[in-house]
């Protein structure tokens, strides 16, 4: 798309069973974080696509919609990202935003370059930070080699300027008591046709952990070597009240099927008070992962552990001692009231 | 059916030693020096899931790479994992794309060298990573594409594929032509042996110029990529790395210590 006429920021939502997901949500938030900053105050439109979508309109408002548009219809009820990917297409074409942000789930991964191809415009993938310079001009910050390397995209020449983000890289932010202008918008689209077909969506049926609130995260890595060593972590970390989650190499091992709770790259941005890890190198497409971590407390046997670096403090050892050490403390506690719940 | 399909390949720069990879202080560029190249991780899924398919169905597996012409190493791995031409897209007005530019010249690549069945890709590369080319090469062609592969077979004349989703799975139907960006869940890459290492010399590899992919030059290279590469900078993530010492009981202490005075209730 070419630059006239442009207005405003738009957020693709993307829906679960439970609602317009995070991801989506923050990007709401953020977007209004930019706005501020934009000499024009634009405003912020979610975009909602799905079918009996109607009670979301006030989630994106809540969470700083200024307007919502609504593509509510039978044909987007399964997910197919080509019908999605023409809907969110369509909406752009109809509404010319100056910047379009999309959540970099796996979905959005698929819709996202899609848009950015039908629109004719750029892309940057998986951003840590979006923002706008003092000349007005919207920055877009991504990750190379796994973290290690960031590097400022531009797209001057094209709109919509267009950005995905993965979750838990800003806050949500809510707007109590705000009503958002709602439009409908049904174009006629089409995807492919018959030439892709949903044959079955399979749902998950584990209940996935949730990292958005966690406030701390005892991090296994692959210095933690059996599953019993693994299992002894897991238990401390209940002791802790506090969340467990992995690095690739610990999670390839197999001790934990949780995939969800792989923290870096290919997988989650965490922002817990405290981050404690466990056996753990701090290989740059773990560390780009926990920046957001309050307080970082590593423990590795090896002195010359990168992850040291980007920790506030170090604990030269092996992990076993320390967890032993941590749980012989907290059960000494807990003993005196074995059932935390009926405290 | 025979199928004929056409697989991406891009080369980049071992993850082993992206803890080398520096950035100039004066010229602001990227160095890496003495770090090798190799064949992007789920490339490779990307040649086997092909590979499986030919020796199941019968046809030919072509490679494709846009890359500068020291990629030719690269090209003759993948032919020795027994894919049967390779095809070197190496031009500098091609440099410096971004993925709507790469999408579109491997688009012309492989329009130029005949009709396939079926592209395969890998979904995301180690270096750039954006996880945007599979898509927008669909876009190009005009045909069904789908990320996140885990598992794919053709049955009567189409596709029948696995994807991962965000909460679960998806199974979906696709007729040819579509292409598919496979990830490292979909198979377990083979290793050639020295036998098809041997066979590779007498495999054709051609490297395509810019004149010879009657490319629109306004959509190729840095001219033709939406997107303009700003400064590059390596983040400074370092805190004060205090070590916390003593005997594992005192160590215990003190970390539950500093856990309370960050907020964490213990208790
Ligand atoms: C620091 C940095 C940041 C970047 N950020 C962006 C960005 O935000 N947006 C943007 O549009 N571009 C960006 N680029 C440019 C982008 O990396 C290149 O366009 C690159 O050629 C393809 O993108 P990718 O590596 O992300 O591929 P992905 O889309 O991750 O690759 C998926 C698959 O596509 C195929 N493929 C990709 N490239 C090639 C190739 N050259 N030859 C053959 N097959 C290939 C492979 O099968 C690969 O597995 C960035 C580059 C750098 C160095
Ligand atoms: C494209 C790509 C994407 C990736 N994405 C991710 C990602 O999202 N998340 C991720 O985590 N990784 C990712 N990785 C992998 C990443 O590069 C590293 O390999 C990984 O983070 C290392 O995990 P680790 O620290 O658990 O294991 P290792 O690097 O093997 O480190 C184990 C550490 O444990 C220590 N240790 C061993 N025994 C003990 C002991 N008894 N007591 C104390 N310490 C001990 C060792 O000194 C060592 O430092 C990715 C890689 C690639 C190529």
């Amino acid at each position: 798309m070419d630059l006239e006429n442009c207005r405003g920021i738009m957020v693709y939502c993307e829906i679960d069973v439970c609602g317009i997901i995070d991801n989506s949500l923050e990007l709401i938030g953020h977007a209004n974080t930019l706005k501020e900053k934009m000499e024009h105050y634009p405003e912020v439109t979610a975009v909602i696509i799905g079918s009996d979508v109607g009670s979301l309109i006030t989630v994106a408002a809540r969470h700083g919609a200024d307007r919502v548009i609504m593509m509510d219809n039978p044909r987007y009820r399964v997910y197919r990202p080509d019908l999605y990917s023409d809907a969110l297409a369509a909406a752009a074409e109809k509404y010319r935003p100056e910047i379009l942000l999309v959540g970099a789930s796996l979905s959005g991964e698929e819709i996202g370059p899609t848009v950015a191809m039908k629109l004719h415009t750029g892309m940057a993938a998986h951003c840590v930070e979006l923002k706008i310079r003092d000349d007005g001009q919207f920055v877009q910050v991504v990750p190379a080699f796994g973290g290690k390397v960031l590097g400022d995209i531009l797209c001057p020449g094209f709109r919509p300027q267009m950005a995905s983000m993965k979750a838990g890289m800003v806050s949500k932010r809510i707007f109590e008591g705000k009503v958002a202008e709602i439009e409908s918008f049904d174009p006629d689209v089409r995807g492919f046709g018959d030439r892709l077909q949903v044959i079955e969506t399979i749902p998950e049926t584990r209940k996935r952990v949730s990292l958005s609130n966690a406030e701390l995260v005892v991090t296994g890595g692959f210095g933690i070597g059996t599953q019993e060593g693994w299992d002894k972590l897991e238990h401390m970390a209940e002791l802790l009240h506090g969340v467990s989650t992995c690095t690739r190499p610990a999670l390839d091992a197999g001790w934990t099927d949780k995939e969800e709770t792989m923290v870096g790259t290919s997988g989650v941005a965490i922002k817990p008070k405290v981050y404690l890890g466990f056996g753990v190198s701090g290989a740059a497409h773990h560390t780009c992962g926990i920046k957001g971590a309050g307080l970082i407390i590593s423990v590795n046997r090896d002195a010359n552990a990168p992850i040291f670096e980007v920790s506030d403090f170090k604990v030269v050892s092996d992990w076993e001692a320390i967890v032993n050490a941590i749980t012989a403390r907290l059960e000494a506690t807990s003993a005196v009231c074995p059932d935390p719940d009926r405290a | 059916m025979a199928l004929t399909i056409a697989v991406c390949i891009k080369p980049v720069p071992d993850s082993e030693y992206y803890n080398k990879i520096t950035i100039d202080p004066v010229t602001k560029r990227l160095n890496r020096d003495g770090i090798p190249t190799v064949i992007n991780s789920m490339d490779k899924n990307a040649i086997e899931a092909a590979l499986r398919l030919r020796e199941k169905h019968g046809g030919r597996v072509l490679a494709f790479s846009m890359a500068p012409d020291t990629a030719i190493e690269n090209l003759k791995r993948v032919l020795a994992m027994g894919v049967d031409e390779a095809y070197l897209c190496s031009d500098r007005v091609l440099g410096g794309a971004d993925t709507w530019a790469t999408s579109y010249t491997l688009y012309k690549a492989i329009e130029k060298t005949g009709p396939v069945d079926l592209v395969i890709m890998g979904n995301q590369t180690e270096d750039g990573g954006t996880a945007q080319v599979p898509s927008q090469l669909g876009e190009w062609m005009g045909v069904p594409h789908l990320a996140n592969v885990i598992a794919l077979d053709y049955e009567d004349g189409g596709m029948v594929v696995k994807t991962k989703a965000d909460r679960g799975t998806i199974r979906y139907s696709l007729k040819l032509p579509a292409v598919l960006a496979v990830t490292r869940d979909c198979n377990e890459p083979r290793i050639p042996s020295v036998m098809d290492i041997l066979k590779v010399g007498k495999k054709p590899m051609r490297i395509l110029r810019a004149q010879d992919l009657d490319l629109n030059p306004d959509f190729i290279g840095i001219k033709g990529s939406p997107t303009q590469a700003g400064e590059i900078y390596s983040p400074d993530m370092s805190r004060k790395s205090e070590a916390l010492v003593g005997d594992p009981d005192e160590i215990a202490l003190r970390i539950l210590d500093e856990l309370r005075k960050a907020g964490i209730s213990i208790g």
